[in-house]
């Protein structure tokens, strides 16, 4: 079975800027797939790659075993959830959703109908009269999404789908969205900046910088084993230890990481062969279930605790007193050197 | 260094200050002030002027003193439409705002198009100012030269004659109606001249519109599967029609209410602003006069209204 997607060498420069920079993907059929990585890091002009809004500068783009890298967008099998929605305001939200069947020369009833199928399928059964100025963010997101699912695209692409919404209504929207997925197995490309959201609801995730895939894996993979300090800092939000203090810490001067919350301050756990250094305590963020410490390594590096919040305040620990901070040699991830 | 940041520190009290918080507190009034001058010139100068107008068409003139009866009566309106020649005057004007309009719209949508879609930013700047530099010169300088160029032994006609298109143009002339001797003593001569006269205020809000029309919604367009014709047709022109809306408005409404290029190019036949010069003029009739004014006035909110009606104003 050919992939849903894939990329050969793909390079999009616009100007001097590399936008997207020799990236060789491939992705399965029924895959929800997420490109994640900071704003300008070349995700999104991936995503409009795939739906053929830009060219590659040089290398291929294969849907489904076919070669469309020139192929203009009207022609391929894919539909796109635009991050502003895109839903032309002249049309009501039922001709907006049968666009792509009339366009495609579909008879009126046959569009009636239809449209009405997708209303129903993202639970907006009866606003079929409204305007889109008419409506909420998250209805207009499901009117976005009954648009582009009408033509049962191979592929569904989503620029940031969520990005305008309210954090109530988007992690709804995601269990929604990945319900979805499932019931109609198509592949979904999915764009965000939001690591949670990758993580929680793709299959694999490709993370992007300058332009760059930094590495292409499962959630779990990425979490638990960040290949270079990007990802470990910009996925697991880890502590990245490198130069002098991994050598004294870790005995060789490769740079490895070490998760928040991974890491105690308990004086009595240190020892036993756990790694561990002295510390000054410089903030201390309180978040409910768990806090968040800031603390200062001796050369100056900054390293985040995440500890369970159970009994007092600070347990004693002020801002400015010196603590003992310590993990598990086996949570240490060694890191590749570039990055 | 929390003593370095002054925070709000009152400045002297002075008159200017009192006022400004006085008119801060009290924002409808500072709203009132702010609007005040422009209402008074919106009220007094046009919307004051027009109703006198108005006012005027509703009296009439003592046919033996040739004096304005400043009674209320419907004579005047019913000397305007009782007479034959009126009514020619006012489907003359009519025809030939509507054509102009036609045209007008036809010629400055690929323009406005390109202005506003595709041009560069200096490309864009260039056609602006190509576009509103014929509206800084004289219009009668203008129209005096379309006179020449039009004329029979005219530029036009003489190009013409050497790519051996005179035969195109003599057949033009012979239509009946449109045609006539020349091409500067034709109703065709004098709507090329219309055309090239407002084209300017066709294009700018054509173009303004198609500026505003979102890529991504074309980019939507295509995407589900609409060829670039389907997409044309199916959400620029829709989404510009505002702007055509408020072009159409320009060239219909300059159209029925000019006077100098009907009685410089063109057939004999009177138009409606020739109408309101000679009555107010030469032959006095002020109430006559006004009444012939109000004709586009209510020509252009008929046209209003079956635009809004059609849905051309829905995407405002």
């Amino acid at each position: 079975m050919s992939a849903a997607i894939e990329f050969r060498n793909v390079a999009r420069q616009f100007g001097a800027v590399r936008a997207v920079d020799n990236v060789s993907l491939s992705i399965a059929p029924g895959e929800f797939f997420a490109l994640l990585g900071p704003s300008g890091s070349g995700k999104t002009t991936c995503l409009r790659l795939i739906a053929g809004f830009e060219q590659p500068t040089s290398g291929q783009v294969l849907l489904d075993g076919a070669d469309v890298t020139h192929v203009p967008p009207y022609e391929r099998n894919v539909n796109t959830v635009f991050q502003d929605y895109a839903l032309f305001p002249h049309m009501s939200v039922a001709e907006n959703v049968a666009y792509g069947l009339r366009v495609r020369r579909v008879a009126p009833e046959e569009r009636r109908k239809r449209a009405k199928e997708m209303l129903a399928l993202v639970q907006l059964e009866g606003l079929g009269e409204r305007s889109p100025a008419q409506l909420s963010g998250g209805q207009k997101q499901r009117v976005a999404l009954a648009r582009a699912l009408i033509n049962h695209p191979a592929v569904l692409l989503l620029d940031e789908p969520l990005g305008a919404l309210d954090l109530k209504l988007r992690e709804a929207m995601q269990i929604e969205l990945k319900n979805l997925q499932r019931k109609l197995q198509i592949t979904f490309v999915y764009v965000t900046h939001d690591q949670g959201e990758a993580l929680s609801m793709a299959d694999r995730v490709a993370v992007f910088d300058r332009g760059r895939i930094e590495q292409l894996d499962t959630p779990r993979g990425l979490y638990t084993r960040p290949h270079t300090s990007f990802v470990a800092r910009f996925v697991g939000g880890a502590n990245v230890i490198e130069g002098e203090l991994a050598r004294t810490l870790s005995g060789n001067a490769r740079a490895f990481a070490i998760r928040p919350e991974m890491m105690s301050l308990d004086g009595a756990a240190a020892g036993n062969g756990r790694v561990s250094c002295e510390a000054t305590v410089i903030d201390i963020q309180y978040h409910g279930s768990s806090s968040r410490w800031q603390l200062r390594a001796p050369d100056g590096t900054v390293l985040a605790v995440m500890r369970p919040e159970t009994g007092a305040a600070s347990d004693g620990h002020p801002v400015g007193s010196r603590v003992r901070v310590s993990w598990s040699p086996e949570h240490m991830v060694p890191l590749a050197e570039t990055g | 260094m929390a003593n370095a940041v002054a925070i709000a520190e009152p400045g002297p009290r002075t008159w200017g200050r009192g006022l400004s918080t006085f008119l801060y507190r009290r924002s409808t009034l500072y709203l009132f002030l702010l609007l005040l001058p422009p209402l008074l010139w919106l009220g007094t100068v046009y919307l004051g002027s027009l109703f006198a107008l108005l006012m005027q068409s509703f009296y009439a003139i003592d046919e033996f003193t040739a004096r304005v009866v400043p009674k209320v009566t419907l004579a005047t309106y019913k000397q305007l439409i009782s007479h034959p020649a009126n009514i020619d005057i006012i489907l003359r004007t009519l025809s030939m705002a509507v054509a102009v309009t036609i045209a007008s719209a036809i010629v400055a949508f690929p323009i406005a198009n390109y202005m506003g879609r595709y041009a560069s930013p200096r490309m864009k700047a260039f056609f602006y100012v190509g576009v509103m530099l014929p509206m800084w010169t004289s219009y009668l300088v203008k129209v005096y030269a379309w006179r020449l160029i039009l004329a029979k032994q005219g530029i036009l006609n003489w190009a013409l004659s050497a790519v051996g298109l005179d035969g195109v143009l003599a057949t033009v002339l012979q239509t009946p109606v449109v045609g006539g001797p020349s091409l500067a003593s034709s109703y065709f001569g004098m709507f090329i001249v219309f055309v090239y006269m407002w084209l300017p205020f066709m294009i700018l809000p054509l173009a303004a519109a198609l500026e505003r029309v979102p890529q991504s919604l074309i980019q939507a367009s295509a995407d589900l599967g609409a060829h670039p014709r389907q997409t044309f047709w199916g959400v620029v022109v829709p989404l510009a029609l505002p702007g055509l809306a408020a072009g159409s408005v320009f060239t219909f409404s300059l159209t029925l209410g000019d006077y100098i290029i009907p009685s410089v190019v063109g057939a004999p036949g009177y138009f409606i602003g020739m109408m309101v010069y000679q009555q107010q003029g030469t032959a006095g009739n002020i109430p006559l006069a006004a009444a012939f004014s109000v004709v586009p006035i209510v020509l252009i909110a008929i046209y209003l209204a079956l635009a809004r009606r059609a849905g051309a104003l829905d995407a405002l």
